[in-house]
């Protein structure tokens, strides 16, 4: 056997050793890959025709071909207003992942600051963000996404200097992400606090602070790098979670209306599933089946690969 | 215990009065004035106007300074506080009924879908992750668990409509719409476990697992006790702490009922009412839910708190 020891292995090294030998993670990570290409291409096709001001293709109307079942030219036929449906559900990949990077924007700096703050000072701000988070995560996260969502809307839709905003972002998809973002850091929130009172009483956290680092660089320099990893868990395993909120979100009337998202596509199908017209619903619930499954697997086993503790439970037996 | 009881159930009003702050500083702050979303999108300013003086939109947030200090608390939030002390949610603006006649009148049909559905969920799920945990590394663990991911990532809506298509449409397996008997709820019940379950086998698998790798079990095996007997008698009694909490705190979610099945199912019931209160612009009732369904979740959870000291008495000293 090898024994080199020049290095030690880092977390991500080890990590990405056991996700490797994880065939049905590498399955997963694949099926990722191809709907990240699929967003970046919609992402590209979008901001192409908006910024020359003209209509995107996903959103020319062609009534002589509504309605129609699959064929070569549509291959998951045609909608209402005669679009393509396969170029609807890309786009409603586009909007999947947008709705996951603007929400992350709200909980990543929310719920690790304070999540942060609360773990490494304690006392009185623990007690403050604690009581915060308690009341937000105490309204069940569907009425709160709900009524943020639905206030958001009106405020978004009446204000004059929205206007500049809701040109390149849905209104829709705005109050979406503000609502799911301030709802979503409790989560994070409650992890990073629980890390940070762990950590604080480290040996190299008191080393540090012996040198005479302050409590700042302590806090951002010295801690977070050791649970960064758990922002990457907690994305990849909230990502599913949003999209499958999203798609309520869009039956409530709450959500996006603008823009095929994978949730506005099915609210749409509804009443033509009863014409017998079943492909609409097929492709967008195809796409949020593969993109909601490969997110949930990877997201367990990447938790499994970056939590130690969890992998010597693994080789432990009864 | 008494003392500590007490302590708990005390700290129950401020995060009462946090959740309602919240709520309030939603719908009436950050959300501008309601008789703007009230009104719809067509509304004349006269209209608006009216409706603000006749709900009391006009007044102060928090204290009003005006004759100063007769009237100090002629203002919306005291006088917010006061009517929902009293059990006074509004009135409902389609149909001028109270909001709580209509909460009290939803109740029961939510009750009649959502408890037999969490109760059948609870077993279904406890028996899955049973089996998964018994044969934990197996195949049959990893298609328990694979399957169990996959039936969590199909939308809700999705299960909804194709159900109600097929089975109660095309087939008449089940009524499609209405609420006149038990033969109504079944249907719906058996789509909120389908689409429910994922979760359950999922997370009590892990509950499971975590004792599997105790030191007890550990012991209990090398006593010569079977292994059906180590997991019913050992680890199943151990988990029942996790498991106790997970269904507390979903009970609130009785009451929020399913929003979803109720809506497409034509079942009276609150999820069913928000759902109608969302297009109506019925802004007290969408805020009576949000505010009933978070003071039951404090409460549920400070049951929690008191039922695992009365389980476990070590917690107390923590």
């Amino acid at each position: 056997m090898n024994t080199r020891v020049d290095r030690p292995e880092s977390l991500w090294a080890i990590a990405w050793q056991q996700l490797r030998r994880n065939r049905l993670a590498m399955a997963c990570l694949v099926i990722l890959i191809v709907y990240t290409s699929v967003w970046l291409y919609a992402e590209g096709t979008f901001w192409f025709a908006r910024l020359r001001d003209v209509t995107p293709a996903y959103k020319v109307s062609n009534y002589a071909i509504r309605n129609q079942p699959p064929s070569t030219a549509h291959w998951l036929g045609t909608n209402y207003a005669g679009r393509d449906n396969f170029g609807q559900v890309v786009q409603g990949t586009r909007i999947a992942f947008e709705i996951a990077i603007l929400t992350s924007v709200i909980v990543i700096p929310l719920g690790f600051f304070l999540g942060a703050l609360a773990g490494y000072f304690g006392r009185t701000i623990d007690t403050v963000i604690v009581y915060l988070f308690s009341v937000v995560g105490s309204v069940p996260d569907i009425l709160l996404i709900t009524a943020i969502s639905y206030v958001v809307r009106g405020v978004v839709e009446r204000s004059p200097s929205m206007q500049t905003v809701t040109r390149y972002i849905d209104s829709g998809l705005l109050a979406v992400c503000v609502g799911l973002g301030f709802t979503g850091w409790v989560g994070l929130c409650r992890i990073i606090r629980a890390e940070y009172l762990k950590h604080r009483e480290r040996q190299y956290v008191l080393a540090a602070r012996s040198l005479g680092a302050s409590n700042m660089a302590i806090m951002f320099r010295h801690i977070a790098p050791n649970v960064s990893h758990l922002i990457i868990i907690n994305f990849s395993l909230r990502f599913p979670g949003l999209i499958l909120t999203e798609a309520v979100l869009s039956y409530l009337g709450v959500g996006i209306a603008n823009e095929p998202s994978w949730g506005a596509i099915i609210n749409d199908a509804k009443q033509r599933l009863w014409l017998g017209n079943w492909w609409e619903l097929a492709g967008a619930t195809a796409a949020m089946f593969f993109l909601v499954l490969a997110l949930n697997l990877f997201g367990d086993a990447l938790r499994d690969a970056l939590d130690p503790k969890l992998r010597t439970a693994e080789a432990g037996t009864v | 215990m008494a003392a500590y009881i007490f302590r708990r159930l005390i700290s129950v009003v401020p995060i009462s009065l946090g959740v309602l702050f919240v709520t309030f500083l939603l719908f009436r702050v950050i959300g501008g004035n309601p008789a703007y979303r009230i009104a719809g999108k067509n509304a004349t300013p006269e209209k608006i106007a009216q409706i603000t003086r006749d709900r009391g939109y006009d007044q102060p947030y928090f204290l009003n300074f005006k004759d100063f200090p007769q009237k100090l608390f002629q203002a919306q939030f005291p006088r917010l506080v006061r009517s929902i002390l009293r059990g006074d949610f509004g009135e409902s603006i389609t149909n001028k009924m109270r909001v709580s006649e209509l909460l009290r009148a939803g109740l029961l049909p939510s009750l009649c879908v959502t408890t037999p559905l969490f109760l059948l969920d609870l077993c279904l799920a406890v028996g899955v992750a049973l089996l998964a945990a018994y044969y934990r590394g197996t195949w049959i663990d990893r298609s328990l668990v694979v399957g169990a991911v996959m039936a969590m990532s199909v939308s809700e809506i999705v299960y909804i409509m194709i159900a109600q298509y097929w089975l109660a449409s095309e087939w008449r397996l089940f009524p499609v719409w209405g609420f006149e008997g038990p033969q109504y709820v079944v249907l719906p019940v058996l789509i909120g476990v389908v689409a429910g379950v994922g979760g359950g086998v999922r997370f009590y698998r892990t509950v499971m697992l975590d004792e599997i790798y105790q030191d007890y079990v550990r012991t209990a095996r090398a006593k010569g006790v079977s292994p059906p007997r180590v997991l019913f008698h050992h680890v199943l009694r151990n988990a029942l702490i996790p498991i106790l909490t997970n269904v507390i705190v979903a009970l609130p979610f009785l009451y929020t009922g399913s929003i979803l099945l109720e809506s497409f199912f034509g079942i009276p019931g609150l999820g069913r009412l928000l759902v109608t209160s969302i297009s109506n612009g019925d802004e007290d009732i969408i805020f009576a839910e949000t505010f009933i369904g978070a003071i039951l979740f404090v409460l549920a959870n400070t049951a929690t708190d008191i039922a695992y000291t009365w389980a476990d008495p070590r917690i107390r000293l923590k």
